[in-house]
């Protein structure tokens, strides 16, 4: 006797008229609300809200959407399967939005095709996401879009050897593939690659090895938090900026709410990345003026509310698209030819891999009004996300 | 030679960070025989202060240092009187669960006090930036945080085996039965020392803060550093920690710089041949 199926098979019965034609459209955020990475989660939160202030509670002035937020922790694919879960299950989403980290986004990945539930990331940044479901769709960065641009900036500053250091884990990894490649292949050379653990608190060590190695510049890869403050200050004090040293980064390592701990220390340092809180654009002065009135104050807002805006915007596209029925396929056909003005700059979803195309900037820190902020200074423009292997 | 130099130099100051802040969790486990996992959650309390008072209040660093380390023993004393008083006979587990308790609480508040972003300590010009010492530069600050180590290190051994409070400690240690039938009033010992620990917590993360930035998961993030310099030392004894923090950031520093990538193999697999070798730590009593 299959008891298991006839009980499905009678949930089943029961559950489905339920969920076809609902007014209220479902979704389901998860990120890092609580714990360590918070501060991710609470700028998802601004991002969503943000959105929502400035284009209407409901989609098209008709549709009512709802939000269930889900907190992920940390790093936790077990913890993130299962909330997905969940929330398409028993809440029945219609949409997943948010996820921070890549083992968090890449364990949701395979629920989606079954249950045919489209998943906007707003920050996971490993390029090989958007191939794990033909679902997902990207409104954040990936490690290569935004490090390509700062191996053109080396080899334009003239600079011909470059040690990297990147902290040892996915992202980082992707960092220093895409810089060695681009980097070499315009004619510089990259004699030296190290790999820094992630629970490194003392940086010195590292600062001696580059010392030794004789470049002419490092280039740096850390995710934003206590660690990029202590590297960058061990550059500084061990006198290696004085060399004559260059430090080039992406924005992770000087993400805006950590610049007011690096301090004047952090003038001049040239990093490239996707968005500045300081990008001078209409978009960006009202997406800035509506997070202040909610938020209170801008001293906590990074990338990762942008993200979670335009995540936003493509949910409400996919929602009019399809107007407010489940029809992932058209909503997800409906996402791939999007393209608007983002507090960002101009972007556009890539057809082919549902990752999101952009500007990317060479940014350097300066003091405006007496606060630091990433001065954009030159515009690398329409980047696609060049980390794809073609046979992945 | 001038690499040799580095990595030496380098190793002296990574460790003197270590001793600073770990010397008072060794006090508090070796004299008091309470396991204080709540001692991070002491250093980060006098970080937060501290840089309340450069950042909001615009006073000096010297100044910061004596605040954050007096008001951590005035905001934190009553933990002593309402909480630890109760598990100093009390058995690790207990201690062990209320000590974990008092850091998530404070976590709590000051995440909500202060926000998850991290907090900056300003420092003087005096010891900010590089120093040229000839043979290369090193940071002025770690050249501080290393007359600081010294500075109590010997400190808290005059303390110890010098004075009259240091004689009546050991003795409260040793058995307090006995000490308390020779007049010495034991409570009162017992309450100074854990003001002692909060205070050497306090300027602990104070001044360590350049290396070990202040936020709110910082009375975890560091917790294991910390307990694992005071059981390669031997738990209460300052020369224990002094060599075992030495040691061990040597370990750490010449394994970082040969082989990164390794990271922090080298470090825990000292710590591993230790205790394996000398189960109560370095220099660690027999009894305790």
């Amino acid at each position: 006797m299959n008891w298991k199926g006839i009980f499905l098979a009678f949930a089943a019965a029961l559950m489905v008229p339920s969920g076809a034609s609902a007014d209220t459209i479902k979704v389901g955020i998860v990120g890092p609300f609580a714990g360590p990475f918070a501060l991710a989660g609470k700028n998802f939160k601004l991002g969503i809200d943000a959105y929502r202030a400035l284009n209407g509670e409901k989609v098209g002035g008709k549709i009512d959407v709802e939000f269930i937020y889900r907190d992920t922790g940390g790093p936790n694919p077990a913890k993130a399967k299962a909330l997905a879960q969940e929330l398409i299950v028993k809440d029945k989403v219609d949409y997943l939005g948010g996820v921070y980290f890549t083992p968090n986004a890449m364990a949701i990945a395979p629920l989606l095709e079954p249950s045919k539930t489209a998943l906007v990331v707003f920050n996971a940044a490993t390029s090989a996401i958007t191939q794990r479901s033909p679902y997902i769709v990207r409104t954040s960065f990936t490690m290569w879009q935004n490090t390509v641009p700062m191996a053109k900036v080396a080899s334009a500053m003239g600079l011909k050897k470059i040690i990297t250091t990147v902290t040892d884990y996915g992202p980082g990894i992707d960092a220093e593939k895409a810089f060695k490649k681009t980097f070499e292949s315009l004619g510089g050379s990259v004699p030296e690659s190290i790999r820094m653990p992630v629970k490194t608190t003392d940086f010195s060590p590292i600062m001696q090895r580059i010392r030794d190695s004789g470049a002419d510049a490092v280039f740096a890869f850390l995710p934003s938090g206590p660690p990029t403050l202590a590297y960058t200050k061990s550059f500084i004090d061990n006198g290696l900026r004085d060399q004559g040293i260059k430090l080039l980064t992406t924005g992770d390592v000087t993400h805006e709410p950590d610049l007011p701990a690096l301090g004047e220390r952090a003038l001049g340092i040239r990093s490239t990345y996707h968005y500045s809180l300081a990008h001078e654009s209409p978009e960006n002065e009202k997406f800035l003026a509506k997070v202040k009135e909610i938020a209170g104050t801008l001293d906590e807002v990074n990338m990762c509310a942008v993200g979670a805006f335009d995540g936003m915007h493509v949910i409400y596209k996919m929602i009019e698209a399809t107007d407010g029925k489940r029809d992932p396929d058209k909503a997800i056909a409906a996402a791939k030819s999007l393209d608007w003005k983002s507090p960002r700059g101009p972007v556009r979803i890539d057809p082919q891999t549902r990752h999101i195309r952009q500007n990317i900037y060479l940014r350097e820190v300066a003091k405006k009004n007496g606060k630091l902020i990433n001065k954009e200074i030159q515009i690398f423009a329409d980047q696609p996300d060049s980390g794809l292997a073609p046979t992945q | 030679m001038q690499t040799a130099f580095g990595i030496a130099l380098d190793a002296l100051a990574y460790g003197m960070v270590l001793f600073i802040i770990s010397i008072g969790l060794s006090v508090m486990l070796g004299l008091m025989r309470v396991v204080n996992l709540a001692h991070g959650a002491f250093a980060m309390v006098g970080g937060y202060f501290a840089s309340y008072v450069t950042g909001q209040l615009g006073f000096g660093y010297g100044v910061a240092i004596a605040i954050a380390v007096v008001m951590s023993i005035v905001v934190l004393f009553p933990l002593e009187v309402l909480l630890y008083r109760r598990i100093y006979a009390a058995s690790e587990l207990t201690q062990v669960l209320m000590t974990i308790g008092i850091t998530f609480v404070v976590i709590g508040l000051m995440n909500y006090a202060f926000g998850p972003t991290m907090k900056m300590i300003a420092v003087p010009d005096l010891i900010s930036g590089p120093v040229d010492l000839g043979i290369r530069s090193v940071p002025a600050h770690r050249l501080f945080v290393i007359v600081c180590g010294v500075v109590i290190a010997s400190g808290l051994w005059f303390m110890m085996e010098k004075t009259t409070f240091g004689i009546k400690l050991r003795a409260t240690v040793d058995n307090p039965a006995m000490a308390a039938a020779l007049g010495v009033r034991t409570e009162w010992i017992y309450a100074s020392t854990f003001a002692l620990a909060v205070a050497l917590g306090a300027f602990g993360g104070v001044v360590g803060a350049e290396i070990l930035p202040i936020e709110p998961y910082y009375a975890l993030r560091y917790m294991v550093t910390f307990l694992v310099v005071v059981s390669i030392g031997g738990a209460g004894s300052i020369l224990g920690a002094l060599v075992a923090s030495l040691g061990l950031g040597l370990i750490d520093t010449v394994g970082k710089y040969f082989i990164p990538n390794l990271g922090e193999f080298f470090f825990y697999f000292a710590v591993v041949i230790i205790v394996l070798v000398f189960p109560k730590g370095l220099l660690g009593r027999a009894h305790a």
